[in-house]
């Protein structure tokens, strides 16, 4: 057994603050937890916060992609905050475009993003 | 690939088996690469390509040995880093390096991204095993 990565609910917004090093099973697991979040909470938002990571390869970079995908048909909006500049170079060296993942510099960025998008959504 | 003056002494070894192994090499690796001075931005590619490489050998190749040591050529010194496997081997490397082809349901981006982000990269393939070698140079 690995150990899991917390999903937090504030109001109708889960946060998930990355703190691990992670292995491939606990992003599987992170994944899997966040869609059955998403639909028993009936959250509108997901905030996954990786200012923690040091790396991002391209196991987290398709949990990051699919995840976003998968909360976007449940009804939530997921943005990724806190990339760290290294990070994000290596992504696009390596070829992953995270396209459909919404980011934002930090948490307190992300928060405003995710009211403005709930906002305009009605 | 040339053989850079590794002292052989000061090689450390990973055996990966499992997916919390692939964790354990790529910290070795970024342990190796913080002493040796590189840059972190250096640090974050090189780490991010044992990753991708670390975990080619758990999945596809069947496991097997990372090992990683300091070189140094003329002035500037690095990181060498080999992963080793006994798996089926690659039976096109080109096809395999190719952005986006994957044998299973993967992204394909593993080798061909790994590649991209070292300064040296060698691979070696066959019905024994796969061997690749990676050195990144500090600045
Ligand atoms: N050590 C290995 N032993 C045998 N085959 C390998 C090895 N490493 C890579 N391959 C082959 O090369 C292909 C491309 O590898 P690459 O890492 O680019 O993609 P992937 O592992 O399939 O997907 P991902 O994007 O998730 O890494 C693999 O699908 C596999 O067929
Ligand atoms: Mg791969």
């Amino acid at each position: 057994m690995t150990d899991r990565v917390p999903v937090l609910k504030i109001g109708e917004i889960l946060l998930v603050s990355i703190q691990v090093d992670l292995e491939d099973q606990m992003v599987l697991d992170l994944q899997e937890d966040l869609s059955n979040q998403i639909v028993a909470t009936g959250a509108k938002g997901v905030v996954i916060d990786i200012s923690a990571l040091e790396i991002v390869d391209s196991f987290v970079g398709r949990m990051l992609a699919t995840n976003a995908s998968i909360s976007r048909v449940l009804g939530a909006e997921t943005i990724v905050v806190g990339m760290r500049p290294a990070v994000a170079m290596t992504l696009v060296e390596l070829g992953l475009s995270l396209k459909g993942v919404r980011t934002a510099l930090n948490l307190e960025r992300g928060l405003k993003l995710l009211r403005r998008l709930s906002a305009s959504r009605g | 690939m040339n053989d850079y003056g590794a002292v052989s002494a000061s090689v450390e070894t990973v055996p990966v088996a499992n997916s919390s192994d692939v964790v354990t090499a790529r910290q070795m690796v970024r342990t190796l690469a913080q002493r040796t001075g590189l840059s972190l931005v250096h640090q974050t590619k090189l780490v991010t390509a044992a990753s991708e490489l670390g975990r080619n050998m758990l999945i596809h190749g069947g496991g097997g040995v990372v090992r990683a040591t300091t070189v140094a050529d003329g002035g500037r010194s690095g990181i060498f880093v080999e992963f080793q496997d006994q798996g089926p081997g690659i039976p096109d490397i080109e096809l395999a390096l190719t952005d986006g082809w994957t044998s299973g349901n993967g992204m394909g981006l593993g080798l061909s991204g790994a590649k991209r982000l070292v300064d040296e990269f060698e691979i070696e393939s066959g019905s024994g095993g796969t061997t690749v070698r990676i050195v990144k140079w500090g600045r």
